[in-house]
């Protein structure tokens, strides 16, 4: 008896110390520090790195998808060059402003690689989209050897044009998206250093732009032209070639020139472009979701607001059929919430509108194992066992039904999270930790709490651990 | 007890609601979302009052954008659905909404999904309903392996199979219909809240079971199976109402507290949770009957 009263205790001072935690991380902390007479206070505010983490459809913002194509790929694997691209994506998308941005590789069922970038607080994104998109793609390409492949590309480009002559609908062909005089190389635009304007020509009257590769760009470059001396390199922006230079010598130092017909102000574009970092593969936006923060906001107050009404509902009808029982199983409830919310902010789980109405139907579902419990106790009393059997009991034989149940409920969640859009995720992951969560909260917790009090056999007792319409 | 009494009646009773549900199905078909399609959705609200929504309707059309559908929504809401589209189309529709910018407007949400991310979506989602239900019913075949007589445990799993699906295809047809009348369309949430439901079906339905299979090791092996499935019925019909009640209860909150985005989730819900209850009293246990009878039969054939 002592024993399960300290527990009780230690348990109700741990689930308040959760709670201010959680109630503490919410607040904007305010620190004022006086530097002196004549000069205002510096006022600082910092927010705790354990705030809620809100989705994109609660604080409004945009979240983008773009699929990269790999089709191209010659040396690296597609894990490193989807690495290199979320990098200098990073960049770019940090370059924008925005606080909290998020940019993320995922793999599709089909294989596809993609890039989520999730953009809090910006609603236009024409700016976003302008500045992530529109990224150039350089890319060297040595002359293709005359051979089958060549043959068969010239040939489906012939039979294309023909086609196309004709009226006819065109046959399409991977064999078409190929360059027939040219092959892909791994030099792409990923290793260059920076590209500057280049007006110091002398075959040329237009501006060049000059480019500088890092070292390993500088050694593909070497190995590139010391192979192809005599022959052309073609160089691509954005898949079309702008310039193919014969190689006259092989290049060691890794610096190279790009001469197409520029304006000064093509030119000075193409250097700014090429500077803010190339893509090593070209990227196409699949998916656009934006939502204002207006309703972002509205949907967030709403939903807390249910979530504090549903509280409050299942509080009265537990404490009013269930009794005494059941003022316990409130108690349970309200530490399944502080857990719950806790464990939210230490696993950083995004909180989206979907994730917090799994939130608010699991404390529905995490009563259903003290109801479990509180029936099959009244059961046991009428059959006429003392009390503290009776609870003992209820709780031995409910055992079975909770943890079959549960298990239905894990592999829902589990597949859930699987289904995986961020939307569903965040429903899934809230949804799934609420059940082991209340396994917890509904047996141990109630179970303790009811183990503190010392029963004795009495008819106002009795009353008070049955329910329902059980009167003696 | 009066279920067991009956049971041929819920037996048809469901039967019936599943029929109409299919017909509905059948009938208004699944309005698919551009989650599962691909497409634009863009919402925008005038601050000022909505202007003349036919001129505005006339002005998108005259866009011609593929498969357009303009709606008025909320007071000062309007929402148009096209085909995916481009940044530049979206210019174009922002500016024929917002008469070329003379009127006040801000852009509440926009969702452009690409059509491959919508078919991987829809296969996704199939084999997520699909997987889910296969391993409910491997798990019910495991936890109910040692209660094979008097009815092998697959049949325990097969009876739950069969409740569940009611309990998906009812609440689907009564989606159909709201879609129809009402509207909101067919999107990740659904699945999401479909799946929701399957796995609160079989909890529900995995108690009552538990309880028949408690009953029969304790009890005497002279009762009825039928009689056995009726005393179950009656212990555990409280514990069933009361659970649902509460979820019910909390999802009613969200239904008319909650935000709009999870509306139509939560009414889903609350009918899938509602028949998730209706369907482990009165389908899966009726049904549990059926099956033993069957067996029965065949036995006294194979007597003969």
């Amino acid at each position: 008896m002592v024993k399960t009263r300290i527990s009780a205790l230690i348990i109700l001072i741990v689930a308040v110390a959760l709670g201010y935690f959680v109630y503490s991380t919410e607040q904007i902390t305010t620190q004022t520090t006086s530097t002196g007479t004549s000069t205002p206070p510096l006022v600082t505010t910092s927010e705790s790195s354990f705030k809620f983490k809100l989705g994109l459809d609660l604080k409004g913002g945009t979240e983008l998808i773009y699929k990269a194509d790999l089709s191209n790929l010659v040396s690296q694997s597609p894990e490193e060059s989807m690495t290199a691209l979320r990098g200098v994506i990073e960049n770019r998308v940090n370059a924008l402003g925005v606080s909290e941005p998020i940019v993320q590789t995922e793999t599709s069922l089909s294989g596809d690689h993609r890039l989520v970038i999730d953009l809090p607080g910006v609603t236009d994104i024409k700016e976003a989209v302008a500045s992530i998109g529109q990224t150039p793609v350089l890319e060297f390409k040595t002359e293709r050897p005359a051979g089958a492949e060549k043959d068969a590309i010239l040939a489906a480009y012939k039979k294309a044009q023909e086609e196309a002559t004709q009226g006819k609908p065109i046959t399409m062909s991977p064999l078409l998206s190929q360059d027939p005089n040219y092959v892909n190389t791994a030099l792409t635009g990923q290793y260059l250093k920076n590209a500057t304007l280049d007006f110091g020509s002398q075959t040329s009257i237009s501006p060049a732009v000059a480019i500088e590769f890092n070292s390993d760009g500088a050694k593909l470059f070497a190995k590139m032209t010391a192979e192809n001396v005599g022959k052309t390199i073609a160089i691509y922006l954005d898949g079309q070639p702008i310039s193919t230079p014969v190689v006259r010598e092989a290049i060691t130092d890794g610096r190279a020139q790009i001469s197409g017909n520029f304006t000064i102000k093509d030119a000075q574009t193409l250097v700014g472009r090429l500077n803010s970092g190339a893509l090593p593969v070209p990227i196409e936006l699949v998916s656009t979701q934006t939502v204002g923060a207006s309703l972002g906001a509205d949907v967030l107050n709403k939903n807390v607001t249910a979530g504090i009404i549903g509280f409050i509902v299942i509080a009265i009808f537990l404490i009013l059929w269930y009794r005494l029982p059941g003022v316990f199983a409130v108690v349970a409830l309200a530490i399944y919430v502080v857990l719950m919310l806790t464990l939210f902010k230490l696993v950083g789980v995004v909180m989206s509108a979907a994730g917090i109405a799994g939130f608010i139907l699991s404390m529905g579902m995490a009563i259903d194992a003290n109801i479990l419990i509180f029936e099959r106790t009244k059961e046991e009393l009428k059959m006429g066992k003392s009390i503290e059997t009776a609870v003992r009991e209820g709780f031995a034989r409910a055992w079975n039904s909770i943890r079959d149940s549960n298990v239905s409920s894990m592999i829902t969640a589990v597949i859930l999270f699987w289904l995986g859009t961020s939307l569903v995720k965040g429903f899934a992951l809230t949804f799934g930790i609420g059940v082991l969560a209340s396994m917890f909260t509904a047996i141990t917790v109630t179970r303790i709490f009811l183990m503190t009090l010392n029963f004795k056999d009495s008819k106002f007792s009795r009353f008070l651990v049955s329910n329902g319409f059980h009167i003696s | 007890m009066y279920i067991v009494t009956y049971r041929k009646f819920f037996l048809g009773l469901s039967a019936l609601l599943v029929i109409i549900s299919l017909a509905a199905i059948f009938r208004f078909g699944l309005k698919l979302g551009i989650d599962f399609t691909g497409g634009s959705v863009l919402q925008v609200t005038y601050e000022e009052g909505r202007p003349d929504f036919e001129t505005v309707k006339k002005a998108v059309e005259a866009l011609r954008f593929d498969s357009t559908t303009v709606q008025p929504a909320g007071d000062n809401d309007i929402i148009v659905r096209t085909t995916t589209l481009s940044e530049t189309e979206k210019d174009l529709l922002l500016g024929a909404l917002s008469s070329k910018g003379t009127v006040q407007m801000t852009q509440k949400k926009f969702d452009s999904i690409g059509p491959t991310i919508g078919r991987e979506l829809r296969t996704k989602s199939f084999w997520a309903i699909l997987l889910v239900i296969l391993l409910i019913v491997l798990y019910i075949t495991f936890a109910f392996r040692k209660v094979s007589f008097p009815v092998s445990s697959w049949k325990y799993g097969l009876a739950a199979v069969i409740a569940l699906l009611h309990d998906v295809i009812v609440p689907t047809g009564f989606y159909v219909v709201y879609n129809h009348y009402v509207g909101g369309e067919i999107d990740v949430l659904f699945v999401t809240a479909i799946l929701t439901i399957v796995g609160f079906s079989v909890h529900d339905t995995i108690v009552v079971f538990d309880r028949i299979r408690e009953n029969l090791r304790t009890g005497s092996s002279k009762t009825d199976f039928k009689d056995t499935v009726g005393i179950s019925l009656n212990q555990t019909f409280g514990r069933s109402i009361n659970t649902s009640l509460s979820v019910i209860l909390v999802l009613l909150v969200l239904l008319f507290a909650g935000g709009e985005s999870t509306k139509n989730f939560s009414l889903l819900l609350t009918v899938g949770i509602f028949l998730g209850t209706y369907s482990s009293i009165f389908l899966a246990s009726p049904l549990l009957i059926l099956l033993k009878e069957l067996q029965d039969k065949k036995l006294a054939h194979a007597k003969k």
